[in-house]
């Protein structure tokens, strides 16, 4: 008997379980429990078939979302619309540029979210529904599309590297619906209980034979990034938290001069770089784009340039610059030809 | 110890049981689904212009063979056209009547009175999330005729997707994720049990190419419904604007932000800034929902409308214009269909799947039909069918005259069912007592009408302009619309002045939609609204001018006198007042 009881017990459970699958929600009811946690997001673009909207979805109660970083979020307007037609203006409370994840911050409370701590692993044949406002089609109120699908393979994405342009280089849902459409990355990836499972892409196509890649970043790889994003790192930074030094750093002094700042949010790209400079001699080059100072996020030239006021002349910088799809890290001394350069100027 | 183990084999068959239960309930799922596309797939169509260069889907909706597609399907085929049908047989069809705005079609079928049809659903009941298949001739590979079938899950209803161009407005459609490709266009989708709740037409192409991107849309039946009657004409359908913009304000509300002072809705009331809380008997919480309310009426009809000013609710009926003139209307009734739509696949154009792919026809099936003799072959060079001749009238503003001939009839016959209409030639006298005291009487002749009240007698005759004068004061011109009501009996359909059937418009006060003819009497125009079931004229509105409000006569308690059915309750109303009820008691007709 105590040997049956194991196998009793396991049968009990398999039969429950069966039942409770039996007892699963319908497709509408998953719908009207999701629905509510999805965002439109509206933002810069609208030019050249970048759109200037996307999806997120709410993480905490206290108004976090979860979405794609992209050039919909390079602008001080974000704009988040939820389920119910509230508009909010969005804050980018920070960004992990090598995931491509960010999180912006309304003032919404006691919204519904999901619980990335409770979010599910999913394997392949998993059959998933997919929300997002592709194409922007919903406005307001009205709700986000939904697809139905199934996860086709878990794999990594650096098995196509090459092939894809982005930094991810972690394992994805791929899907056999066509879910990564214009609008749709941030969108969420539920299972049919709606339990979430990931995170909508942004829009990958293979430059060898212009497919497109429809897929979604599992939960798992994120959560570590939003934690420290909610934590305060990789976050953009907040006015005066900090003394300036005496003398700030400033980047031609390290051989760095970036393009002109000419838009509201124009991207660090590094213009050139001065012969001779510690930035030369560590590697940087033209076209680079600066993503990271240390680990706080660099959105634009002008938060480039705030953020440098907090930085010592002296004192050793850590940049990580984006080349092609590539993430590479530099660390620039205060180098002789600095203090070369400072002679020549005038104090 | 026994007993013990009977419960543990017990609960191991049960288990088994729970185990082969989820597979018995899929197999039931499946067995259905084959079972409604066997039912529903007789009466899909593919669609193919005369000279075999391109086509689409479409769908029979009666048993004497009336079928929907897509207007950007049609235009290429002219009047005439030639459907597949899953009986492997090819049928003759012409073009009854086209929404280029809304991309809709009406065609006839020729060759049976007993086409298996599909049933129209209630799209407004469609959410999202429920089950629904496409069926259709994506990329022309069905060379036996047998329908693709796609199945996917509705992703949004109520959806707004803009013109392309002024045209092609897909207002409150179906958003779905089931594969619509190229040749789809015009076919039906279906619900899971196999009821038509949309007509497939328009997808998202941005990048990827024009195949399907999980992100399609199909017009709703119900919008359909609204303007089978008006299709049902012939005419080239318009759709309906309010003469008012709307946009959100910074509280999200829907708010007038522009108004023409010359709409039925100014006259009305409506004003700028007012809040728009409901349209069409429908809540309105975004500008995109006030627009695909909108975008679901023909031109002519009126609707409810509720707004909001300093707290207080105003419920009106609004009058919708047309969007378009009717020279716009026929410029982009032959038009190019814009890039959105699903474009007409050619034959040989699709996925090269095998040797039957790419539409070239089987050696043992029947051949498609390919009358022309290669590209070079043009709309002119295929002889047009006999069939179709003989269904076809050309008229200005119209698709196809005939069938607005053929509706005339209808409603004039129910009108006059089995009364002599030379009795109707005399002096029209109808007289009774007014509800507030003293007593009226209406006299009606070829040359004018008088109404004789106890504070005195309004005389009209019918010389020179109708609406130069209004007679009597605050009524809109109910002596000449009275004149027009005998003139219509009188004169009937040829000689009334310009008359044609409008189709059906819903009436205040009377549930459903009702048949309208519509017409023109010098420098006049009116419409007359009648029951389709008893074939009563229900109302008549008399317009003096096009920006103005007309005047509107009810009638009511019909009662037949010499072998005709009168009106015992005639009803005045101009603008927003009551002119009169008239109780008619005594009469001369």
């Amino acid at each position: 008997m105590r040997k049956l009881f194991p196998l009793l017990c396991c049968h009990c459970l398999f039969f429950f379980a069966i039942l409770g699958s039996l007892a699963a929600a319908s497709i509408v009811d998953t719908i009207d429990q999701v629905q509510p946690k999805i965002v439109k997001i509206y933002g810069a673009g609208g030019l050249h078939g970048l759109e200037a909207y996307q999806s997120g979805m709410l993480i905490s109660s206290e108004g976090h979302i979860l979405t794609a970083l992209s050039h919909v979020l390079d602008t001080d307007y974000v704009t988040a619309v939820l389920a119910d037609g509230r508009t909010f203006e969005a804050k980018l409370l920070g960004a992990d540029p090598r995931l491509e994840v960010a999180v912006l911050k309304i003032d919404a409370a006691g919204t519904s979210y999901f619980d990335l701590g409770k979010a599910v692993k999913v394997d392949a044949g998993t059959l998933v529904l997919a929300f997002s406002n592709i194409f922007g089609v919903a406005q307001g109120n009205e709700p986000a599309s939904v697809q139905k699908g199934t996860i086709s393979v878990v794999t990594r994405l650096e098995a196509r590297r090459g092939a894809f342009e982005t930094p991810y280089r972690g394992p994805i849902y791929v899907l056999d619906v066509t879910t990564n459409n214009s609008g749709a990355a941030g969108g969420a990836l539920v299972t049919r209980r709606g339990e979430l499972a990931g995170m909508l892409g942004k829009e990958l196509r293979n430059t060898l034979n212009n497919t497109w890649l429809n897929y979604a970043l599992p939960i798992a790889e994120l959560r570590q990034s939003v934690d420290e994003i909610r934590a305060g790192k990789f976050v953009v930074r907040e006015p005066e938290t900090s003394r300036k030094p005496r003398r700030s750093l400033d980047l031609p002094s390290r051989g760095i001069m970036l393009i002109p700042d000419v838009l509201q949010r124009t991207p660090p790209y590094v213009d050139h770089v001065l012969p001779g400079s510690p930035a030369q001699k560590a590697g940087i080059r033209p076209d680079d784009l600066i993503v990271l100072l240390g680990d706080r996020l660099v959105a634009s030239c002008k938060v480039l340039a705030s953020d440098l006021e907090y930085v010592d002349y002296e004192d050793e910088i850590k940049v990580t610059v984006l080349r092609g799809q590539q993430l590479i890290e530099f660390a620039l001394h205060a180098a002789d030809g600095a203090k070369t350069l400072k002679k020549g100027q005038p104090q | 110890m026994k007993r013990v183990c009977q419960v543990i084999a017990l609960l191991m068959m049960a288990a088994s049981w729970a185990q082969a239960e989820p597979a018995a309930a899929i197999l039931n799922a499946e067995s259905q689904r084959i079972a409604v596309i066997n039912k529903v797939k007789d009466c899909v169509l593919a669609v193919f212009t005369p000279n075999g260069q391109g086509g689409g889907s479409g769908v029979v909706i009666s048993p004497d063979g009336y079928a929907l597609s897509n207007f950007h399907v049609v235009l290429p085929c002219g009047k005439a056209l030639q459907c597949g049908m899953a009986d492997g047989k090819i049928y003759d069809a012409v073009v009854v009547g086209i929404d280029p705005t809304g991309d809709v079609a009406l065609v006839k079928l020729f060759g049976r009175d007993d086409f298996p049809c599909a049933s129209l659903g209630d799209s407004d009941q469609v959410r999202a999330g429920d089950w629904v298949f496409a069926m259709g001739n994506p990329f022309l590979l069905a060379t036996d005729l047998q329908p693709t079938v796609t199945y996917g899950l509705v992703s949004g209803v109520h959806r707004y997707q803009f013109p392309s161009g002024t045209l092609l407005e897909y207002a409150d459609c179906l958003q779905v994720d089931t594969s619509i490709n190229p040749g789809n266009s015009g076919g039906p989708l279906f619900d899971a049990q196999g009821r038509l709740i949309g007509i497939n037409g328009r997808a998202s192409f941005e990048k990827r190419g024009r195949v399907n991107v999980g992100a399609a849309y199909a017009i709703s039946i119900n919008q359909i419904k609204n303007f089978l009657g008006t299709l049902h004409s012939g005419r080239i359908v318009d759709h309906a604007t309010l003469g008012a913009r709307v946009g959100a304000d910074a509280d999200g509300r829907v708010v007038v932000t522009d108004i023409l002072e010359t709409s039925d809705a100014y006259r009305r009331g409506l004003r700028y800034d007012d809040e728009i809380i409901s349209f069409g008997g429908r809540p309105v919480s975004t500008p995109n929902g006030f627009k695909n309310v909108l975008g679901i009426f023909p031109k002519g009809w009126r609707v409810p409308l509720s707004y909001r000013r300093d707290g207080r609710r105003h419920d009106i009926l609004v009058r919708l214009a047309g969007v378009h003139s009717q020279e716009e209307l026929i410029a982009k009734a032959t038009g190019r269909p814009p890039a959105e739509l699903m474009p007409m696949p050619k034959p040989g154009e699709g996925p090269k799947s095998g040797p039957h792919g790419g539409g070239k026809p089987r050696g043992d099936q029947p051949p498609l039909p390919r009358p022309g003799t290669g590209p070079s072959a043009s709309r002119r060079d295929i002889p047009i069918p006999e069939i179709v001749k003989q269904h076809f009238q050309e008229k200005r503003g119209y698709a196809n005259y005939y069938f607005n001939t053929l509706q005339q009839q209808r409603v004039w016959k129910a009108w006059n069912a089995g009364a002599n209409p030379d009795g109707v030639k005399g002096v029209w006298t109808l007289a009774g007592h007014l509800p507030q005291g003293g007593e009226f009487r209406f006299q009606l002749t070829g040359s004018g009408a008088s109404l004789k009240l106890p504070a005195g007698e309004t005389k009209w005759t019918a010389e020179g302009q109708l609406g130069a004068s209004l007679l009597p004061v605050h009524s809109g011109g109910l002596l000449p619309a009275l004149y027009l009501w005998r003139r219509l009996a009188v004169e009937g359909l040829g000689r009334f002045g310009q008359l044609d059937y409008y189709g059906t418009a819903p009436l205040a006060g009377h549930e459903g939609l009702v048949d309208v003819l519509a017409g023109a009497h010098k420098d006049v125009e009116c419409r007359f609204y009648f029951d389709p079931v008893e074939g009563h004229l229900l109302a008549m509105e008399m317009f003096p001018d096009e920006d103005a409000d007309p005047c509107e006569v009810y009638f009511s308690d019909y009662r037949k006198v010499g072998g005709r059915f009168w009106p015992e309750r005639i009803e005045v109303r101009y603008g927003d007042e009551l002119f009169a009820a008239f109780k008619v008691t005594a009469g001369d007709r």
